[in-house]
């Protein structure tokens, strides 16, 4: 998708004498020259900044006793299209969108944070454990994988959040975040199980064998500073999954509960108040352009992440 | 080869089960109870009630709906008293779930590969760029808003195909699309990245300055090596298609599957919460063994010691 960084890049620095880079280094320069995926990180810094502003507007409102831009209804006819007092219009029940998109803003980048946070902490821990025991271990534990990654997950997910949270508010959201995050951790453990498999036997960690470093401290030391570019680049890649998941679930209802929002949650609101006669077009453009800006962002980052890291990949 | 199959046959098994338990376990601790409608009746009556479905002894109700499914006998619906589980309720909306899915998978492997070609056969162009484009519009929007967009332009603004319902052909084709917008993307950028990676390859330049159609370089000698990664990807596809169809299902008012499992596990159904996650189970389990065969039909360099 993106421009391809010159192969070979990383054997000009030391050729020319200069001081020797850290792969690091190197790959945040590829990174930076990677035009796509700096137009993609700035698209994402927009979307995360102007969602925390919304949070932020949200405290200060409530600070000045004014009620909470989001869940606050106004009085008149609505559905309104945009107009200067509302950029975003309003929605059937007379509330702000673009505070409600704002709002909507958090809750989708939360889920899609928390899924890679989870995904990172379970996949990383099962795949190196995995990777660097070996044998039997690994055996066992990559069928476990098998197994579950054969598993028609959303079906789980729904059973969770149907079964599980229909009484109280939070519990529905910490439900929501962990079931998505829970699903998620698979393709990491699968991906950071075949790195370590492939730098267990290589030179530098036989040498830190060698001087007597215990297994603890290989993983931590040596292993993980080496495996760290894959597990970013998939943790990014999970993050834009796990939003569409959440977009899914609202659709079903199994979204975050009103008056919260997510941009699932107002889309699919959106999709259900549409109709031929009279089209709201604004309810359902704004959010889908939020949550698809925020996608393509995230898209093109991992992209451009997994271009720096691993330049051959292509 | 034969041994390879057999030992994944063998797997069946231990993922049917693990599936099966943790339905079983999470209806089983799940609050509420199937019978929350059936408030002012006498407790003799609820009690026997209960064990009527044997809600009243969990061990011997986890052994005996596995049992009645596996002989494909199936309970009846708690919900619906009079409805058999397999043969009234899940007969006759399974063959729809089937075929809509089938469809949009078949759809997205040929626009996700005729993009991926397209684009790679021609880099840095304006078909490229549109395909990617697309592509990208596709990973970026939920499937409903897609179904949503592709029902507003086609039937309410062309009025080129009916909005919803299901039994003629021209009604396959919406849902079948929308379904199949998110896996075609991926599948084009894979197919994409593949080919790239493999036109620069040395088989391509002799096949090349043998005197072969550029035609024939790309389908015959390029498609067929970038292809396998596309395989890899059909089991994580099948199952979004498969599961995401509940959603697709709900806006174009197909009578599947989706309205199904929804429903029984908001009512606590036990039996066709069960019956439903244990026939997609082994739906996507026996897709995932066939993909996997043939990737291993296809590429020789694949061993399955």
């Amino acid at each position: 998708m993106s421009e391809a960084p010159e192969s070979g890049e990383a054997y000009e620095v030391s050729a020319a004498g200069q001081p020797a880079r850290s792969p690091l280094w190197l790959a945040v320069r590829r990174f930076r020259r990677n035009r796509l995926a700096m137009a993609g990180l700035a698209l994402l810094a927009v979307m995360v900044l102007s969602s925390l502003g919304g949070l932020v507007w949200n405290h200060v409102s409530v600070a000045r006793g004014r009620p909470e831009p989001y869940r606050h209804q106004m009085k008149g006819d609505h559905p309104q299209p945009p107009c200067p007092a509302h950029p975003f219009g309003t929605d059937p029940l007379g509330r702000d969108l673009f505070a409600r998109t704002l709002i909507g803003g958090c809750t989708s980048l939360g889920v899609g944070l928390s899924a890679a946070v989870v995904s990172v902490l379970i996949g990383t821990l099962w795949g190196t454990t995995a990777g660097y025991v070996g044998r039997s271990v690994d055996t066992v534990m990559m069928r476990i994988v098998d197994v579950l990654y054969g598993l028609p997950y959303m079906l789980v997910i729904i059973l969770l959040l149907v079964l599980f949270a229909e009484q109280y508010t939070w519990l529905r959201v910490v439900v929501l975040f962990l079931a998505i995050g829970s699903v998620s951790w698979l393709t990491m453990a699968r991906v950071v199980r075949g790195q370590v498999l492939a730098l267990r036997e290589a030179e530098f960690i036989q040498a830190a064998r060698a001087i007597g470093s215990g297994s603890v401290r290989i993983i931590v030391q040596e292993l993980l500073p080496n495996v760290t570019g894959t597990i970013l680049v998939c943790a990014t890649l999970t993050v834009p999954l796990a939003i569409l998941q959440e977009s899914f679930l609202s659709f079903l209802g199994l979204g975050v509960p009103p008056p919260l929002a997510s941009w699932g949650t107002l889309a699919s609101d959106a999709v259900e108040a549409l109709n031929p006669v009279r089209a709201y077009w604004w309810l359902l453009v704004f959010p889908c352009a939020c949550l698809g800006a925020t996608l393509l962002g995230l898209n093109f980052v991992g992209d451009g992440l997994r271009d720096a890291f691993d330049p051959r990949s292509r | 080869m034969l041994h390879y199959i057999l030992r994944r046959v063998l797997y069946f098994l231990p993922t049917l089960i693990v599936i099966y338990t943790v339905a079983f376990l999470l209806m089983r601790a799940a609050p509420g109870s199937p019978f929350i409608q059936e408030k002012g009746m006498p407790e003799e009556i609820l009690q026997a009630r209960r064990a009527q479905y044997f809600v009243d002894r969990p061990v011997y109700q986890y052994t005996r709906f596995a049992w009645d499914l596996v002989t494909l006998r199936g309970m009846k619906s708690i919900r619906y008293p009079k409805r058999n589980v397999i043969r009234d309720i899940l007969a006759p909306a399974f063959p729809v779930s089937l075929s809509l899915g089938v469809c949009a998978l078949g759809l997205a492997v040929v626009i996700g590969t005729a993009a991926g070609v397209a684009s790679a056969a021609r880099p840095r162009t304006l078909i490229d760029y549109t395909a990617m484009t697309g592509a990208m519009i596709g990973i970026s929007q939920p499937s409903f808003v897609v179904a949503t967009v592709l029902m507003g332009l086609f039937a309410f603004m062309l009025r080129w195909l009916p909005v919803g319902g299901w039994g003629s052909p021209e009604q396959v084709v919406l849902p079948a699309l929308a379904l199949s917008a998110l896996p075609a993307a991926y599948i084009a950028r894979l197919v994409r990245t593949g080919m790239l990676e493999v036109l620069s390859a040395d088989f391509i330049r002799t096949a090349r300055a043998k005197g072969l159609t550029e035609r024939r370089v790309l389908l015959d000698h390029a498609l067929r090596n970038a292809w396998l990664p596309v395989l890899g990807y059909l089991g994580p596809a099948a199952a979004s298609i498969f599961t995401g169809s509940f959603v697709i299902e709900k806006i174009f008012a197909i009578p599947g599957v989706g309205q199904h499992f929804v429903d029984s596990a908001l009512h606590r159904d036990h039996p066709l919460i069960l019956a439903t996650v244990l026939l997609y189970a082994v739906l996507l389990v026996v897709f995932n063994l066939v993909v996997d065969v043939g990737y291993a039909w296809l590429d020789p360099r694949i061993r399955y010691e």
